[in-house]
């Protein structure tokens, strides 16, 4: 038996949501089609829309179905920049996802961040008329750093340019209010809640006209193309609903776990790293020891964890949202991120507990 | 025993970990990313180091159902052996970094990695026998002389032999196709790896140019007499006969061949064929697969992957070992590394640092 604790990365398909996938893989009919079968998926297509809508605090209209996280950020800011040449600049924070942090390639500018990984408020002062969205990322998929969006928001409507975040992490582990977080777009992904891989979301609000970043039918509302999966769209309202709905018992359950993964984290020398406010996620450095080591051996102790960075075959390179905090490249070299989510116990916890100084200790002596 | 299995996309290495896994072994696969930069896609029969070829390694991992990661090398990869192949290129001399990768990456860092990690031994494709006899582990060629890898696999010593598995040993290559085949690893008729496998294109001449760039300097006989020059002296190897493009005929009329490389004045020499004749050789860098020689010693020496072995007498003064072959020989240029055998054993290694 496996110890799961990767589950930023995907956490298990939950049961209501197999339901609805496995029922609704049965009806046949393309959503835009005009006969009855078209029509009965259309609805379905909807139902799932309304339920995930009512869940994250938006209106139906403003849910653009994607095939994931990192489908909606990269609409959310090629969808902008298209959408308003006029303003040329794109601002995004030093620890974003890599789906955001990809933006840099055309010259998105990048505001900074403190050792917890905040994005300091002197970058407000970099929103000027020309920019034309601004993306800060929710809850750091890393670190599981909480930002505060208001004074970004704030700042950037003053100047005309829209705000988005990637809110991904955020879903099922801190209060989601769209309309209330007061941010004009926001991505959302359906397996890190259990629900199926292969669908996300778009949210955009009212009033904010994206362009499109993808050729096609124009489904959704013409701003991503393709014939919308019901099945998916089903089970994935299915499984946000019910993280939203039990929220107000998981996160302190889940953030009663996180502190003894720290405890546990302490004991084997780890030094955590950010802020780490979110209730599923830590992550630390083991200084003299080397992640993919330490991967290794947990692994072959029966644990899965990560090294939360971007892998490029394989590799793994220290990551750039720890440099970006001010890490040296020894110490982000060495960093674990541990997460947890709805199926994660006591037991858990007590696996790492059992495993980690040892194979801390191991990677250690192989000096570096 | 718990076995790192060397996996470099290529079939002997699928098979050699297959082995492993059939013979009871609990064994992870490993492949090393030496590229700093890999290219998508494997081309022809070139290199190891592609995503492709990280890619095949994987899926043959899968296929043997063993736990797999890639390990990334390539910083030190590019100082130990780019960089040295490089350097001795500049000093004039001719690397074999395949070896030096053995050396110091593949029976040294990853070994090292493998130990500290608590693996009891490191395995790789390459074709040649280990036999234990007396509590050391000896290092024998393969029977077939074709395929025989222990030339370059001469420098290690008898600690990192005692924690290397070679399961191909002696096996003929159809028959690690056949037994790839029915394995059903995909890699079965993968064509072979050629060339040095940071040059991807085989084009060693335009990389040494590229890194070393143009050095221009005379090609002179032995009197010193100037008889053309040339671009860079990296673009010469001793005992070649083609491209001097010398416009000076020699006296005698004969072809000349390129006898050394001076590196002080960046000049090639040239001469008769007669006086690229050595019998003396000396080395440095000398490495023992168990105990050092102490008398002279009869031996059969191999300076080139697949060149012959040829017999002569060893003697060892201080870290340095000299050779007398009983015949004499062409070709021999400083830098390659000669690797000493007891007929098929292996028993040490040397960098040719001098011939006459």
């Amino acid at each position: 038996m496996r110890t799961y604790l990767d589950h930023a990365a995907t956490s298990p398909l939950c049961l209501v949501a197999r339901e609805r996938l496995v029922e609704a893989l049965e009806a046949l009919g393309n959503p835009s089609a005009s006969h009855r079968s078209g029509q009965l998926a259309r609805r379905r297509l909807e139902e799932a829309r309304e339920e995930l809508a009512d869940a994250v605090g938006a209106a139906p209209s403003e849910v653009v179905f994607t095939s994931g996280g990192s489908e909606a950020d990269s609409l959310a800011l090629l969808g902008s920049r298209y959408a308003r040449p006029e303003r040329p600049r794109l601002l995004i924070s030093a620890v974003e996802h890599a789906a955001v942090a990809g933006a840099r390639r055309f010259g998105a500018e990048v505001l900074p961040v403190d050792g917890d990984g905040h994005v300091l408020a002197e970058g407000l002062g970099q929103i000027t008329d020309d920019v034309t969205v601004v993306s800060i990322i929710k809850v750091g998929n890393e670190t599981g750093v909480v930002q505060d969006l208001d004074p970004w928001v704030e700042r950037a409507h003053g100047r005309g340019a829209w705000v988005h975040t990637d809110a991904v992490q955020a879903l099922g582990h801190v209060p989601v209010d769209f309309r209330g977080d007061g941010v004009d777009l926001m991505s959302l992904s359906a397996h890190k809640v259990g629900g199926p891989v292969g669908i996300g979301a778009l949210l955009v609000r009212r009033g904010v006209t994206l362009a499109p970043a993808g050729l096609g039918g124009e489904q959704e509302g013409g701003i991503r193309s393709g014939t919308q999966s019901v099945a998916l769209a089903t089970a994935f309202a299915a499984a946000a609903s019910q993280a939203v709905r039990e929220l107000a018992d998981e996160a302190p359950r889940l953030a009663g776990l996180r502190d003894r993964i720290r405890d546990v984290v302490a004991v084997a020398g780890g030094v955590l790293n950010g802020a780490g406010e979110a209730c599923h996620i830590v992550n630390a450095s083991f200084p003299g020891a080397r992640s993919q080591e330490l991967l290794l051996l947990l692994d072959q102790a029966g644990i899965d964890a990560s090294a939360g960075s971007a892998c490029r075959a394989g590799v793994s390179a220290p990551s750039d949202v720890l440099l970006a905090m001010g890490l040296g490249v020894e110490h982000a070299g060495s960093a674990l991120r541990f997460s947890i989510g709805r199926t994660s116990t006591a037991t858990d916890v007590a696996r790492l507990a059992a495993v980690l100084p040892g194979v801390v200790e191991r990677s250690r002596a192989g000096g570096h | 025993m718990k076995v790192l299995a060397a996996m470099s996309g290529g079939v002997d290495s699928a098979v050699a970990a297959a082995r492993l896994v059939q013979a009871g072994h609990d064994v992870t696969g490993v492949h090393l990313a030496l590229d700093r930069n890999p290219r998508p896609f494997r081309e022809g029969t070139r290199g190891c180091c592609s995503l492709e070829d990280a890619h095949d390694a994987r899926r043959a991992a899968d296929a043997l159902d063993i736990p797999f990661y890639v390990w990334d090398f390539s910083e030190r990869f590019q100082e130990e052996v780019v960089a040295d192949f490089l350097d001795e290129y500049r000093a004039g001399r001719t690397p074999n970094p395949c070896l030096r990768c053995n050396e110091r990456i593949k029976f040294a860092a990853v070994l090292e990695r493998g130990l500290a990690l608590g693996f009891d031994a490191v395995a790789t494709g390459h074709y040649a026998r280990l036999v234990e006899r007396g509590g050391i582990v000896e290092l024998h060629r393969a029977a077939d002389p074709l395929k025989d890898q222990s030339y370059v696999l001469g420098v290690l010593n008898q600690q990192q032999l005692r924690h290397c598995l070679f399961p191909l040993a002696d096996t003929p290559k159809p028959k690690v196709r056949a037994e790839a085949a029915s394995l059903g690893l995909k890699v079965a008729a993968k064509p072979d790896s050629y060339d040095i496998c940071f040059i991807p294109d085989g084009d060693t001449q335009g990389f040494l140019r590229d890194h070393l760039g143009k050095q221009d300097g005379p090609i002179v006989d032995e009197v010193g007499q100037r008889l053309g020059g040339h671009r860079g002296s990296y673009g010469f190897t001793v005992g070649q006969r083609k491209g001097l493009d010398l416009r000076v005929p020699a006296a005698d009329g004969r072809p000349r061949y390129v006898l050394r490389i001076e590196p002080k004045d960046n000049a090639v020499i040239v001469g008769p064929r007669e006086h690229l004749a050595v019998s003396e050789l000396t080395g440095v860098r000398v490495t023992w697969t168990s105990e050092p020689l102490m008398a002279p010693t009869r031996c059969l020496v191999q300076y080139r992957a697949h060149g012959a072995a040829l017999p002569g007498q060893v003697g060892v003064d201080g870290d340095r070992v000299s050779v007398s072959l009983d015949e004499a020989t062409h070709g021999v240029a400083p830098g390659q590394t000669m690797v000493l055998y007891d007929e098929t054993r292996v028993v040490g290694s040397a960098t040719i640092e001098a011939a006459r």
